[in-house]
């Protein structure tokens, strides 16, 4: 009986040394891949920071608000963070292939959806820069236009165009990275609903007086501007 | 030749039988049927009064007008203009239309390429550009624009008017300062929408690359006039008497600002060579009077003035943190809380807002057309200054506010060199 158990020992024994002596060189090449990888990301890392900065894109993603953003959040700059972020991903990819070598049943099937993910990723990300970009862009004109052409309250037009872009881009970015489709569907319907409903009162019930007011001004002063000479500026 | 490929084969056909001309008069038009016909036949006795021997052309580049304004151009007869001359042309006085585009919005800049282009093409001598909305052209008006150039060997004729005091402030507040403190001469009208140039003035700016950028073409006249003292070519001013337009565009501030102040800004990057050593200004050659000031008083809305500033500067304050320093801004929120009466944009901080403007512009820190956008609040303000300023000012004394508000542009210029350099 205890030569029976000796034996089965040894023999367990004799498996898991077996088994680590054949995974032993694949972990090695795991972490050596893991080594290889973080040489390559901060390559990568150090090359995109370079570029980024030759290319102004802090300025860029301040002209897009994504700095103020960043900077609300006590983050680095866009740049940094940009450059940060491929880093983490281009060894995250490279940790996950060596992984992949070690031969995990189910792991594997991990790995091959985060790098089907990783497109999809910047997509998303490219398509909300931009979309901050465009939020920024056309509140800033319709800001301009609206102080030029005296409309009252500017700060609130061009408040509610950021709005409706950047809720708009936020759809799209949560289709494009597949989180959550139908909730982010009816999330998106309701937002953009309640905003137009609460732009809608806004101007019929908050807005009352200064609707009124702006009418009456308008009136008036067409009335007594008639009387009064133009100037031009040419 | 490349210009060619623009040029409809009509209009091409209809050149090469005109041959060659001393004398070509463009005309660009859009939908102006009420005034062109009496443009033309003034044209017409213009021509027939002051070059009666010279070959002479109108050529009119519409820009896709609904009212039959290319057929009254062509339509009007030499023979109505000469009764009243009382003068014949020894030559062939030829009007040719030509239809550069078909929108609803013209642009000034295919219609002038298209002048010049012709001008090349017929090699003339000496071309002026005529306005349709000038409501009082005069046939002298042919003569004093192309009299220096067909005769005293001029390049650039550019007029000065009679104006209301308080007309054209944009022009005396900053184009005029501006670009003389710049470019170092003394044009009072460098934006006009009539003047005269000689031919190889018009092809030196045929062959600039102004023609492909991705600008609409706003401001092309402005250009022209750098281009010519940048060019070092021979200018002078005439005096054309009273200005008076069909429209009074006063309310489209921002469509001027963005011709003039758009196209000199866009202008300081490629001629920074040339304006960052100019220092002081030299007066321009002018014919007769330098220019004339009207003084009958009209009512203003100088509260609306106020209150547009006011709100701009409170309103744009992220736009004006991108534009301009913490300094010039922390003065204008200063003044634009001033009380009605204690109100004044003071001529130092307005020269140091316009450069920072244009700096900022080269930088493009934000969209440049938000830059210029930006701007119409702020140039209100000031000329709400000048109107407070010169309200019982006589002639003498409101050129002299002028005078001093040119001093301050170019005493402040090494501030613009300096933050154009930190931009470097």
């Amino acid at each position: 009986m205890r030569e029976m158990i000796v034996s089965e020992l040894n023999q367990a024994l004799h498996e898991l040394a077996k088994g680590f002596a054949h995974f032993l060189p694949r972990l090695i090449v795991m972490l050596i891949l893991a080594l290889v990888g973080w040489a390559i990301a901060y390559f990568v890392k150090v090359v995109l920071r370079s570029v980024l900065r030759l290319i102004k894109f802090d300025k860029l993603s301040e002209n897009a608000g994504a700095s103020q953003l960043l900077s609300k959040a006590a983050l680095p700059s866009a740049t940094e963070v940009l450059s940060r972020f491929v880093f983490w991903v281009a060894w995250l990819g490279v940790i996950l292939l060596g992984v992949s070598v070690l031969g995990i049943l189910g792991l594997q099937e991990q790995v091959a959806k985060f790098f089907l993910f990783l497109p999809r990723l910047f997509v998303a990300m490219f398509i909300m820069f931009f979309g901050l970009l465009a939020a920024s862009f056309f509140s800033r004109a319709a800001l301009l236009a609206a102080v030029n052409a005296n409309v009252p309250s500017p700060r609130v037009l061009s408040l509610a165009v950021r709005s409706i872009i950047i809720v708009f881009v936020l759809s799209v970015v949560f289709e494009e990275l597949g989180l959550a489709e139908q909730t982010m569907l009816v999330a998106f319907g309701i937002a953009f609903g309640a905003l137009m409903l609460g732009l809608a009162i806004a101007f019929g019930m908050g807005g009352r007086d200064l609707a009124r007011r702006f009418l009456e001004k308008k009136i008036v002063r067409d009335k007594k501007e008639e009387n009064e000479d133009e100037l031009s500026p040419l | 030749m490349a210009e060619e490929s623009f040029l409809t084969d009509d209009f091409l056909r209809q050149l090469m039988n005109v041959g060659e001309v001393d004398i070509l008069v463009g005309l660009p038009t859009h939908n102006n049927a009420k005034t062109v016909g009496s443009i033309v036949h003034t044209i017409q006795t213009g021509i027939l009064r002051g070059f009666p021997r010279a070959r002479a052309v109108i050529i009119n580049a519409d820009g896709g007008s609904r009212d039959g304004t290319p057929e009254l151009v062509t339509g009007v007869s030499i023979d109505d203009a000469r009764p009243a001359s009382n003068l014949y042309a020894l030559r062939t006085l030829h009007s040719i239309s030509t239809k550069y585009a078909n929108s609803s919005q013209p642009s000034n800049k295919v219609a002038f390429r298209t002048i010049l282009a012709a001008a090349e093409l017929l090699r003339a001598k000496a071309c002026v550009v005529m306005s349709p909305e000038s409501a009082n052209v005069e046939p002298e008006w042919l003569s004093k624009l192309l009299g220096p150039i067909y005769h005293d060997d001029f390049d650039l004729v550019t007029p000065t008017y009679s104006r209301h005091k308080f007309e054209g402030l944009l022009i005396t507040n900053l184009l005029y300062p501006m670009t003389r403190a710049l470019y170092g001469v003394r044009i009072r009208e460098t934006y006009s929408p009539e003047f005269g140039f000689s031919g190889r003035l018009g092809t030196q700016f045929l062959g600039q690359n102004i023609w492909t950028d991705a600008t609409n073409g706003t401001g092309v006249e402005l250009r022209f006039t750098l281009a010519a003292i940048t060019g070092k070519f021979r200018i002078c001013q005439s005096f054309l008497g009273e200005k008076i337009q069909i429209e009074r565009r006063s309310a489209d501030l921002v469509p001027a600002l963005r011709q003039t102040v758009g196209a000199l800004f866009s202008a300081l990057e490629p001629d920074f060579p040339v304006w960052s050593v100019v220092a002081g200004s030299e007066p321009t050659l002018t014919n007769e009077a330098d220019h004339g000031v009207l003084l009958e008083p009209l009512r203003i809305n100088r509260k609306r003035l106020r209150e547009m500033f006011s709100t701009g500067v409170a309103e744009l304050e992220s736009v004006f943190q991108s534009i301009l320093s913490p300094a010039t801004l922390a003065e204008l929120q200063q003044i634009a809380r001033l009380r009605d009466e204690d109100f004044r944009y003071p001529a130092e901080l307005w020269v140091r807002t316009v450069y920072e403007f244009a700096a900022s512009y080269q930088k493009s820190v934000i969209s440049r057309d938000h830059i210029i956008q930006a701007l119409a609040p702020l140039f209100r303000g000031k000329a709400l200054t000048f109107l407070t300023e010169n309200r019982n000012a006589s002639a003498e004394e409101i050129e002299n506010n002028i005078e001093g508000l040119c001093r301050e542009f170019e005493r402040l210029k090494p501030y613009l060199l300096q933050i154009w350099k930190s931009s470097e």
